[in-house]
């Protein structure tokens, strides 16, 4: 049955707070089991290269309805009591937060999953773009990240449609 | 008809604006079209749309393919493949 899910889906630039986001979608209810949080992270290093930087470039008014209409889907599929999403963009420096993904359920199965399958649509169709900034004494180069074939390999496999998940 | 065209990541880099309200001619039928036509706009089109199979599109903020209509379109946006996340 459709538990209500409460859904947030936000694109800033300000960092988040993974702990915060997660304790607002069990707090004060007793039908949450289970929370999974997902935190994306800018690494140091690109093919092995160190980076100063990435600069997230986005669509905005497209970012934002595109990740709402995964997370309305992943809230048909699966039995989730919440979702958010934070998805930042701008200039951000190895070791910083890029992207989270929290999900509520009574059970564990349905917010791994839901979790799993927001992120790896989030790689693949949501409207943003990578670009490696690697400094090398006083000059600073700007590369656009390629897409990987492995991230749509990961995002088809959700392809298939399913009937919403059992709960134990 | 005037549709507004937008483009994103390094297609915005090569068309070199981001944005232009752009005179589509009566020819133009399907995105994949547009695309050719844009390519014979001139250097910096050529350089953007010099292969169309890579670069994704939306109209009206919805993702679609090449052959999807561009008549009931009021904003087009052209952009490399995605790499959020």
């Amino acid at each position: 049955m459709a538990m209500n899910a409460k859904s947030t889906v936000l694109l800033q630039r300000e960092p988040f707070d993974v702990a915060v986001e997660a304790a607002k979608l069990s707090r004060g209810r007793a039908d949450v089991g289970a929370v999974v949080t997902f935190t994306g992270i800018c690494r140091g290093d690109e093919a092995g290269e160190p980076i100063a930087a990435l600069t997230l470039e986005h669509y905005p008014g497209m970012a934002e309805a595109e990740i709402e209409r995964h997370v309305a889907e992943a809230i048909g599929r699966w039995p989730l009591a919440g979702v958010t999403v934070i998805h930042r963009y701008g200039r951000i420096e190895p070791g910083e937060d890029i992207v989270m993904v929290v999900t509520a359920s009574a059970h564990r199965q349905a917010a791994f999953a839901a979790a799993e399958f927001l992120m790896d649509y989030l790689k693949t169709r949501a409207p943003f773009w990578k670009q490696v900034e690697k400094a090398s004494g006083k000059t600073i180069t700007k590369t656009w990240v390629d897409a990987k074939a492995t991230d749509d390999a990961a995002a088809e496999r959700w392809r298939t449609p399913r009937r919403k998940q059992a709960v134990e | 008809m005037t549709i507004k065209l937008r483009y994103f990541a390094w297609v915005r880099e090569r068309v070199g604006k981001p944005e232009e309200d752009v005179e589509i001619p009566a020819g133009v039928a399907t995105v994949g079209e547009l695309m050719a036509w844009l390519a014979g706009r001139g250097e910096e089109y050529a350089h953007a749309f010099e292969n169309p199979k890579v670069i994704r599109v939306a109209i009206d903020r919805n993702h679609v393919q090449p052959g999807a209509p561009v008549r009931a379109a009021s904003e087009i946006a052209f952009f490399p493949p995605m790499t959020g996340g």
